[in-house]
């Protein structure tokens, strides 16, 4: 049986959380969360860690623009995720929201500005 | 005579607007100096904001469209590319651009959301060569997140505030290697949410109680010495270590932008660089309004905005004639609780307090008092001087109150 400690993401409030773990790596218990939210968390970050990429790409015009990933994706494909997103170029006009690679680790790319 | 004018597109000054719109104003006139709305927003490109206002996790480019969205939608008069170089007491405001050129606007009344920026190399008093490579966190982030330029692939980040662990994880992401975040003072200066998503997932070890002390290099910066800090912040000789790096960012505090504020004369606080003001946001000229970072630095937007939604309703009234100043009860602090926000109530009615702590405290409890009266009590488990705190006083707990003091015991 082990114990792990980590500071929760969710929200700026930032709960210590501390994580009981069977051998197995199995989550037994948490405590130090003070939200639903916090609990799902510590139990996602202890069997499969998530992570919401930001990051820019290129458009067609050479400029740059921000976009996401719209869900988090495996925490260890983030690199992987960023390799993809630094491949691709976005054709203009796009607006927030609008999907400019789809199906990347589970989730889709989309811009987070509109560019005309 | 235009009713009102605000200085600043960004998040305040939008915010501002809205609900100056919504409480019946329509003469409204922003001016951004920016090409576009949005203010530090548009290259905040990370997620993390407004779960407070929108309850869910919004890039800042998303959270700023939100609201300038609206200010579209509803046709608020705007200028860009417009600086404004004076404001006077009487509410003369003198600006420029490309178009207009020099021009004067003689206005009812004045929202300040000019932001802050941030404090630089200068500030610091680093020793060694000016090379190349020297930036603050938030110019990195402008070049990577809206230039698509890289600053450089070795990085020291000194100070821990939230733009530089930010900044740790965005370099990293595109492909930087992140060295080390020294930090001068024993606890870092950000969220704890970034120190974990931005630093642990990286790998990037934060080095508490440390600092830069020599800068290295002659045309680009070839490293940086970093040293351990004593009790008083003063560099350990002993400690010493050279880091091989081509690139340093600060991260090391913001100061309000009040360069405006001041030339009007208005009465400025000493501990938050921003204006003294009523729980309306009002400042000691009647009719100017103050609200967002040019008031006091906030770490997160959601605040910004409830702050200038306040500003904005309130010169809305003030504009009608219907402003109620009735009261004067100064707010003063003990020195755990550095400043409050607002600094004087000036209307007895439900008022928010926000205020910032100066150490990392445990067990604090919180008091309000009157004279000998403790008006409110509160306890938190933990409060930093990171984490900007709020309390909520009733109308009912003001009314014998004179003047308020509030003070923090560690239990």
């Amino acid at each position: 049986m082990a114990i792990r400690e980590f500071t929760c993401i969710i929200c700026p409030k930032g709960c210590a959380l501390k994580a009981e773990l069977d051998e197995t790596g199995n989550v037994l218990g948490v405590i130090g969360n003070t939200c639903k939210r916090g609990a799902e968390y510590a139990e996602a970050e202890c069997t499969n860690p998530m992570r919401t990429v930001t990051s820019t790409m290129r458009c067609s015009d050479g400029t740059v623009i921000p976009v996401k990933t719209i869900m988090p994706i495996p925490k260890a494909d983030m690199h992987a995720c960023m390799h993809i997103i630094n491949k691709g170029v976005v054709t203009l006009p796009v607006h927030v929201g609008d999907i400019v690679i789809a199906g990347v680790f589970g989730s889709d790319i989309a811009v987070t500005e509109n560019r005309a | 005579m235009t009713d009102l004018v605000i200085i600043g597109g960004g998040p305040a000054g939008m915010s501002a607007a809205l609900a100056a719109y919504e409480n019946g104003i329509r003469d409204i006139l922003i001016l951004e100096r920016d090409e576009r709305l949005g203010g530090i927003l548009q290259q905040c490109i990370h997620n993390g904001f407004g779960l407070h206002r929108f309850g869910e996790e919004l890039t800042g480019p998303e959270y700023a469209w939100r609201y300038e969205e609206r200010v579209r939608e509803l046709g608020i008069p705007l200028k860009l590319n417009t600086m404004v170089l004076d404001i006077t007491e009487d509410k003369e405001i003198t600006a420029t651009n490309p178009t207009d050129g020099i021009f004067t606007i003689q206005t009812k009344s004045i929202i300040l959301a000019m932001g802050c920026r941030e404090r630089s190399r200068g500030a610091l008093n680093i020793a060694g060569t000016r090379p190349a490579g020297v930036y603050s966190a938030g110019t990195a982030q402008k070049l990577v997140n809206m230039k698509g330029y890289m600053p450089g692939k070795k990085v020291v980040i000194l100070g821990s505030g939230d733009i530089g662990l930010i900044m740790a994880r965005r370099m990293s992401l595109e492909g930087a290697e992140v060295k080390a975040v020294c930090e001068l003072m024993p606890y870092s200066g950000g969220l704890a949410r970034n120190i974990e998503q931005c630093l642990h997932d990286f790998n990037i070890p934060l080095l508490l109680s440390h600092t830069v002390v020599q800068i290295h290099g002659k045309k680009r910066v070839e490293g940086v010495t970093i040293a351990k800090v004593d009790e008083k912040g003063k560099p350990i000789r002993e400690t010493m270590q050279f880091i091989e790096c081509d690139t340093l960012l600060l991260s090391v505090g913001l100061i309000p932008e009040n360069e405006l504020t001041k030339s009007a004369g208005v009465e400025m606080n000493p501990i938050t660089n921003g204006a003294d003001v009523t729980q309306n946001r009002e400042t000691s000229i009647p009719g100017v309004f103050a609200c967002g970072n040019v008031l006091h630095v906030h770490d997160l937007v959601d605040y910004v905005s409830e702050e200038a939604e306040i500003a904005g309703k309130n010169a809305a009234l003030y504009i009608k004639g219907k402003l109620k100043n009735n009261v004067d009860i100064p707010i003063t602090t003990d020195g755990k609780i550095r400043y409050t926000v607002p600094q004087r109530i000036t209307e007895k009615k439900d008022t928010k307090v926000f205020f910032r702590v100066a150490n990392v405290y445990e067990h604090a409890e919180i008091k309000v008092c009157s004279g000998n009266e403790v008006i409110f009590k509160t306890r938190k488990p933990k409060v930093a001087p990171g984490e900007m705190q709020c309390i909520t006083l009733k109308a009912q707990q003001l009314e014998n109150a004179k003047e308020l003091n509030i003070d923090m015991e560690v239990l």
